[in-house]
């Protein structure tokens, strides 16, 4: 070897030639996203849930009929119960040629002679013309300002018709689904928000300090695993004041369930932590004379972060579940609040699976959520660890 | 011993020609195995040898289709003749079917298999009987009493004790060694003509992989199975191979009779390969002018480390006895010194590592490091502040160098952190330092900007060490700094440390299993065998003449360099506390 006494005569210079381009610069979030697109089942149910969101968002702008409001046509002398869902025609033939023009069938009330029951049957020389960008009911978009232009609807205002039904009440189940979103998942997101705050606050001490402390946090997690879910629920919910407002029912709903979620994330942040605390890294980092704040949060935080999104994420669909099956026993939110708990709650009766099947909708939206929830969140465990193999 | 190579047709067991096996498919397919061609012969040993990722494992496991998915067996001709008696058809492997009958037959009945983890490679939930009985029952046509007969014969072969208890006990009762001889044992239940080890001993202690090679020798003989041996290590190749294969990026590079790759070998790389091995059969140190003065810059006296025992639940007898890490453990550096400390896996020499630089605390004993400006510290009682002044003058290089370097953050945060954080330097000034620490070991700095994810083991420890450096550091303690890397770098790692050592007055604690990296570096060794430091004496002196016997059963199971002088078979065998090895 040289004898030579310059610090830039190494003995062997490394080749970096070998090195694959870009790939070495990448930081651990773009290296989780490239993990992540792998999972192609994964990143379509990023993009549904995404949409749902932004439904939840822009909801009033999307829906095209108040929820609340028992829609008529104009003439009708009393709205229209349990209409069946109607489909859009996206061409119009009947003036000869094909000419894009979208339209709704009008369906008529009528009495069946024989069992006596009311059935709609189309009317065919009625049209209802529908087109984007229309004027519609009045709202504040995001709060900001008046406006009455929605995505959708009937191109003459006062117009009516039925993607999904209506209800006993004849309101628009379509708007009413797009509205009961909005509550149902973001009580998710809030709900999962206030267990992460208290799940890596307890499991975090719990993780990093050990001891007595460990021992009284994790017996408290026991204990509330211990509980059985349903009836505290029922007792809680119980207990809320039947005259508070929606707004508040629903804090007070957001906080019952996340009063249960945080623990599993509590256990995810000490596991982690614990396992992490014996990390030849961790050792190096205090070797270097870090103090104890810089070890956790610059070293041992960040590798924590993924896991824990990814934690949050597969807890969302949990609480979304938890709301719908409160709602639907009829001790989560209450009418005049839509979620799709309470839209479900509705489909409760024989009756309506005999008459109004389209009353199952509701249900089939928590479907889709809690399945592209699920799916979204395993891509992202999946991804989490980008430098395993 | 006389190898022919024009060996008849009828003595090769074996003939793989032209063997790809790629993972993926198109342009991009990784040629994991890419055109091998090599023969085994009836009743000798072929040694295939390389570093990790030349393709080795999967040469092998392609031979028994069990390549893992998406790896497949793409081209190429594997011919395998039971008996080489006129009757006896060839077949040839590479065009059965991964699932089809014909390999079931063949995989365990004609050729066998070991594999380096004897850890995972068993079931835990059954006994070892039960899984010989079921190799002995799938394949042959007995009952279940002649089965465990035979099973008790096969582990009374492999030399594990009383075979006739051990049968019924569980994998975890069974120490490394044993699990490896039940593997064994396992393999050959049912008299295969070929026997495949993969790396079979690489997770042994260096005296139980002794004892593994020379039962595997002796079993071969008997049997009369052709054995091809999977490993990177070229003293274990020297041991025992008769002819060797040598691999690299999925090539053969090149094949012949042992004697010949040995000592008049072509090709370069092979050359390099035994030259990195006989390197570490010198001593580095006595090639270079002496460091050592006679102050002492460290006094271990009377370290213990006890990690209590538990309570069972209910509080009555003890469910775990106390266990002694570390009995008494006295020693001396002297500054400029490098100091070895050598023992197998569970002696304590990485306790005792991590006690001198607190990273555990200590049970009783102290440890006096002189620092830099004169002053005597006991680190066994120092203070958290005081610690801090010490991790600046001792600092640590690690074995794993992909677990000490975290992935989330650039080269240059990680070699600049001691420097930040302790305010020596920042912001271009600390740039400057950063690039200035790795350009002493070797690393551009460009290399700055990257994760250690772009990086291979052995730069990964070029940065490690670079980190170690950042505080101008008095003394190094290095655990096991080399064992994760492929053979080529050990001595381009040792080399470093030793040109840094002239430059920057350093001293060296080296921890390691591996007796010729203790021999090319140190210039005194501590041997320590179940927490106590059992000889201590110069390097060349452990070495060449040791006294313990310990020490002489360890040295003595090394691994030679040379195919004529076969050591393992005359090696020196310590039971002293009745330890089946």
């Amino acid at each position: 070897m040289s004898e030579s006494n310059t610090p830039t005569a190494p003995a062997v210079q490394v080749n970096m030639a070998n090195l694959r381009g870009g790939i070495e610069y990448a930081s651990q979030w773009t290296l989780m996203w490239l993990r992540f697109k792998k999972h192609k089942v994964a990143l379509v149910s990023m993009y549904i849930v995404l949409a749902l969101y932004l439904m939840a968002v822009f909801a009033e702008f999307l829906a095209p009929f108040d929820p609340e409001v028992a829609l008529r046509n104009e003439g009708d002398y009393k709205a229209k119960a349990y209409h069946p869902p109607q489909g859009i025609h996206l061409f119009d033939t009947t003036g000869g040629g094909i000419s894009f023009s979208p339209y709704v069938e009008v369906l008529k009330e009528k009495v069946d002679p024989e069992s006596l029951k009311k059935i709609y049957v189309a009317d065919a020389e009625k049209k209802i013309p529908v087109s984007f960008f229309v004027h519609g009911f009045e709202y504040k978009f995001l709060g900001l300002f008046k406006t009455d232009i929605h995505f959708f609807g009937p191109k003459k205002h006062g117009e009516v018709f039925y993607l999904f039904g209506s209800d006993r009440n004849g309101r628009d189940m379509f708007s009413r689904v797009i509205y009961g979103g909005r509550f149902t998942l973001s009580l998710g997101l809030i709900g999962v928000l206030l267990s992460v705050v208290f799940g890596i606050f307890l499991g975090g001490i719990s993780g990093y300090y050990g001891g007595r402390i460990d021992w009284v946090v994790q017996r408290l997690v026991e204990f509330i695993i211990s509980l059985p879910t349903i009836p505290i629920w029922l007792a809680m919910a119980a207990a809320l004041p039947k005259e508070w407002p929606p707004q508040y029912q629903y804090m007070a709903v957001t906080v019952i369930i996340s009063l249960i979620g945080w623990t599993q994330l509590a256990r995810v942040v000490r596991g982690r932590l614990l396992s992490m605390r014996g990390d030849v890294f961790v050792v190096a980092a205090q070797l270097d004379g870090c103090s104890e704040g810089r070890v956790i949060f610059r070293h041992m935080l960040p590798s924590l972060a993924s896991h824990i999104i990814a934690a949050v994420t597969l807890s969302i669909p949990l609480m979304v579940v938890a709301e719908t099956s409160l709602s639907f026993l009829g001790l989560g939110l209450q009418p005049p609040a839509i979620s799709w708990g309470v839209l479900l709650k509705e489909a409760q009766n024989i009756r309506s699976i005999a008459v109004a099947p389209w009353l199952f909708i509701p249900g089939g939206a928590v479907v889709i959520a809690v399945l592209a929830l699920n799916f979204m969140g395993d891509g992202l465990r999946d991804a989490a660890d980008p430098y395993s193999h | 011993m006389v190898d022919n190579v024009n060996t008849s047709s009828n003595d090769i067991i074996l003939d793989v020609r032209n063997l790809k096996t790629y993972f993926g498919t198109g342009e991009k397919a990784v040629r994991a195995v890419d055109d091998v061609s090599f023969q085994m012969q009836r009743g000798k040993t072929l040694c295939i040898v390389g570093e990790s990722g030349s393709g080795k494992t999967v040469a092998a496991r392609s031979i028994l289709q069990i390549v893992d998915p998406p790896g497949r067996i793409m081209g190429g001709q594997m011919l395998y003749n039971a008996t080489g008696e006129p009757g006896c058809s060839t077949i040839d492997l590479a065009t059965l079917h991964p699932r089809g009958k014909e390999i079931r037959g063949i995989r365990g009945h004609d050729i066998a298999m070991i594999f380096q983890e004897p850890m995972t490679s068993l079931s835990p939930i059954h006994t070892i009987g039960n899984q010989i009985c079921e190799s002995i029952l799938l394949h042959q046509n007995v009952d279940k009493a002649e089965a465990r007969a035979r099973a008790i014969e096969l582990l009374r072969r492999v030399e594990i004790p009383n075979p006739g208890v051990a049968i019924d006990k569980y994998t975890f009762e069974y120490s490394g060694g044993m699990r490896q001889r039940a593997m064994i044992a396992m393999a050959l239940a049912c008299n295969p003509k070929i026997l495949i080890a993969d790396e079979p001993t690489t997770a042994l202690d260096v005296t139980t992989q002794a004892e593994i090679l020379a039962l595997i020798k002796e079993l071969q003989l008997s049997y009369g199975m052709a054995v091809l041996f999977i490993t990177h290590d070229m003293g274990v190749v020297a041991e025992i191979a008769d002819e060797i294969g040598v691999m690299l990026n999925g090539k053969m590079l090149e094949f012949g009779p042992s004697e010949q790759i040995f000592y008049s070998s072509q090709n370069e790389y092979t050359g390099r390969l035994i030259d990195s091995v006989r390197k570490l059969e010198t001593s580095a140190r006595r090639a270079r002018k002496s460091t050592v003065s006679d102050r002492k810059l460290l006094e271990v006296r009377g370290v213990s480390k006890i990690y209590p025992g538990r309570k069972t639940f209910l509080g009555g007898s003890k469910a775990a006895a106390p266990f002694k890490a570390l009995d008494n453990v006295s020693i001396d550096l002297y500054e400029g010194e490098n100091l070895g400390i050598v023992g197998e896996s569970g002696s304590g020499k990485t306790t005792l590592g991590n006690c001198l630089i607190r990273v555990l605390s200590l049970t009783d004993g102290e440890v006096l490091y002189r620092m830099g400006d004169g002053q005597i510290v006991d680190l066994a009682k120092s203070s958290k502040k005081e610690l801090r002044g010490v991790h600046r003058e001792v600092r640590m290089v690690f074995q794993d160098p992909f677990a000490s370097l975290n992935p989330r953050m650039t080269i240059g945060q990680i070699v600049g952190e001691p420097l930040l954080v302790n305010g020596i330097a920042k912001g271009n000034e600390l740039r400057n330092r950063v690039a200035d620490l790795l350009a002493i070991v070797g690393m551009p700095p460009a290399a700055m900007e990257r994760y250690p994810h772009a990086f291979s083991g052995g730069q990964r420890q070029r940065i490690g060490i670079a980190r170690a450096l950042a505080l101008n550091p008095r003394l190094i303690i290095a655990d096991e700094a080399t064992s994760a890397l492929d053979v080529t770098l050990r001595s381009q790692i040792l080399d470093l440390l030793l040109d840094l050592q002239d430059k920057l007055n350093l001293s060296f604690i080296l921890i390691s299993h591996d007796i010729g990296v203790i021999r090319y570096f140190c210039d005194r060794v501590a041997v320590m065998y179940k927490g106590q430091i059992v000889e201590t004496g110069l390097a060349d002196k452990i070495c060449g003449a040791p006294e313990h016997p310990y020490t002489k059963a360890l040295i003595s199971a090394v691994p030679g360099t040379h195919p004529r002088d076969k050591r393992i078979v005359n090696r020196h065998r310590y039971t002293i506390d009745g330890k089946a090895a």
